[in-house]
């Protein structure tokens, strides 16, 4: 039990002074701007709105500042900012087909229409540090063009390619197109989760635990071995349709990156064996998320494809209960605040239980008129 | 591996299936996405150099607010809640009663005003349509700039001849 306590005004101000001290750093040094960290730090950026699950590039930028970077707490004050604004609409499902790409590439097939874009990726670099850019800060530098744009139309791996030859499953579309879609920001989370909720708890969900589950499927502890099939990223049109219209209209663009895998193949002896898939999709850029997504999202449709379930990313339960770093970190770190009339309660107990066993030793001493035993004998 | 794409690829995601055929709803379509995403100055500048004596009043006043942004399993499959985004409303009343809307993305109220303020010109007598047509045409050659940069970075692959293939 946690008791609420009262007191330390003064300190707690004199803590968040210092706080925004440290934040400033050394004054001689030129304050960060926030549309510095949005242009510069965009990852960061994409990260925290991923996770804060607000596409919203300033207010994440303003987040980041405001927690000195520290990504948690930052994605943090996004939620919190989220829970004061009202909702206008849903949006119409974004159509990915039709992504702007900045980057598209395939590890199933080499040449494929459209062909593999690379777009602006660590790929490829040697991961060596770069002094220039501490030395002479950046060379404004011009990324060369090719005479033509790339193709408008780039077909979907799985779908649009394997699907074709009928390898793949397709993606299974309920009955009523109208069916509501599981809100985890409205309702509470109940189990079994639907496919709807377990991918937007994903798409929200930490970072680096998604990552650790998704790992954990490859090293054996789920056994649905994944290929690549496609990711993209670039920006997708939102459109809304409002009431007072009834039409959809496009807001704006938004970045994101979708990841599609393709996984072990399931048949029967009355079925074709048919590859299985698994579907990341995550706000900003952001793949190593979106692979993640993707492994563990194929990891909890076990139960689905009947396949046994024997690691921890298959287990819908205990990957959504703790995916959300919001919600760990709260729990995890409230133990560090004051706990002190609960700790008053443990520590009396402990006294009157020692009391009572030395009570009843001192007893059986008198009675037997024995000292204890030595420990040695 | 050579991949072939499929003759009927699948249309599951409606390309372009939900323009409705009413060609004055698509124009106002195009107009409203043009303005979304343009720049409260840009807007600022162009109203106050041509429409400046325009009269209006608020119908709703710029409201912050978001938009719960929705995916689809597999890009073509079952719906689900991807996350929300900011966005900022707005609707104005010109003299002669002519409604304007706006929804951009975003938090800029003064963008989301000027937005409804084009969107309600725009409904009345066309006299933005210049000023449309220009963003439309930048809007375009940002796209295509950005589109040829990254053509730059397609990989053209080749295929090492091997002895056993002569």
């Amino acid at each position: 039990m946690y008791v609420a306590v009262k007191g330390g005004e003064r300190a707690i101000n004199n803590a968040h002074k210092l706080l925004a001290e440290q934040r400033r750093g050394d004054k001689t040094i030129a304050e960060i701007e926030t549309d510095q960290i949005e242009q510069q730090l965009s990852l960061s950026v994409t990260r925290v709105m991923a996770e804060g699950s607000l596409y919203d590039r300033d207010l994440a930028a303003l987040a980041i500042k405001q927690a000195r970077g520290d990504l948690i707490e930052a994605i943090f004050l996004m939620r919190a900012y989220r829970t004061t604004l009202p909702r206008f609409a849903f949006s119409k499902p974004i159509k990915t087909a039709e992504m702007d790409v900045s980057r598209r590439i395939s590890a199933t097939f080499k040449d494929l229409p459209g062909g593999q874009i690379l777009g602006p990726t660590f790929d490829y670099t040697h991961r060596l540090l770069d002094f220039t850019l501490m030395a002479n800060g950046e060379a404004p530098t011009e990324a060369p063009s090719g005479e033509n744009p790339i193709d408008e139309n780039m077909p979907r791996v799985l779908d649009d390619i394997l699907n074709y030859e009928g390898l793949i499953q397709d993606e299974p579309v309920p009955v009523d197109e109208n069916a509501p879609v599981a809100d985890l920001t409205r309702e509470p989370v109940k189990f079994p989760a639907g496919r709807d909720l377990r991918l937007q708890n994903l798409s929200r969900g930490d970072e680096g635990f998604v990552l650790a589950l998704g790992y954990s499927t490859q090293r054996g502890y789920a056994n649905s071995h994944a290929f690549v099939g496609e990711i993209r990223y670039g920006t997708v049109s939102v459109e809304i349709e409002p009431e007072e219209l009834g039409f959809a209209i496009d807001i704006g663009d938004i970045e994101l990156t979708e990841c599609e895998t393709v996984n072990k193949f399931k048949g029967s002896k009355t079925k074709l064996p048919q590859f299985t898939r698994g579907y990341g999709l995550v706000f900003g850029q952001n793949e190593r998320k979106a692979i993640s997504m993707a492994l563990v999202d194929r990891a909890m449709r076990a139960n689905e494809m009947g396949e046994q379930i024997m690691g921890p990313a298959q287990d819908s339960e205990f990957v959504m209960e703790h995916s959300d770093n919001v919600q760990s970190t709260g729990f995890v770190e409230h133990i560090k605040l004051p706990h002190y009339v609960d700790f008053q309660g443990e520590l009396e107990l402990v006294r009157r239980m020692r009391a009572e066993v030395e009570e009843r030793l001192a007893k059986a001493e008198a009675e037997n008129g024995t000292s204890q035993p030595e420990a040695a004998e | 591996m050579t991949a072939h794409p499929a003759p009927n690829a699948r249309t599951d995601q409606n390309r372009n299936a939900d323009k409705p055929g009413d060609p004055h709803i698509a124009a106002r379509q195009k107009w409203m996405s043009v303005l979304a995403r343009t720049s409260r100055a840009r807007l600022e500048t162009e109203w106050s150099e041509n429409h400046g004596n325009e009269s209006w009043t608020h119908l709703r006043e710029p409201q912050i607010g978001m938009v719960m942004v929705r995916g689809r399993a597999g890009g073509a499959g079952q719906r689900f809640n991807l996350g929300e985004m900011t966005v900022t409303r707005c609707a104005v009343t010109l003299s002669d009663g002519t409604v304007g809307h706006s929804y951009v993305k975003g938090r800029d109220r003064i963008q989301a005003q000027y937005a409804a303020l084009f969107d309600a010109v725009m409904l009345r007598d066309g006299s933005a349509s210049d000023f449309i047509d220009t963003l439309a045409a930048e809007q375009a050659a940002a796209k295509r700039d950005h589109a040829r940069k990254v053509a730059a970075t397609k990989v053209d692959f080749f295929t090492l001849v091997r002895g056993e293939d002569e």
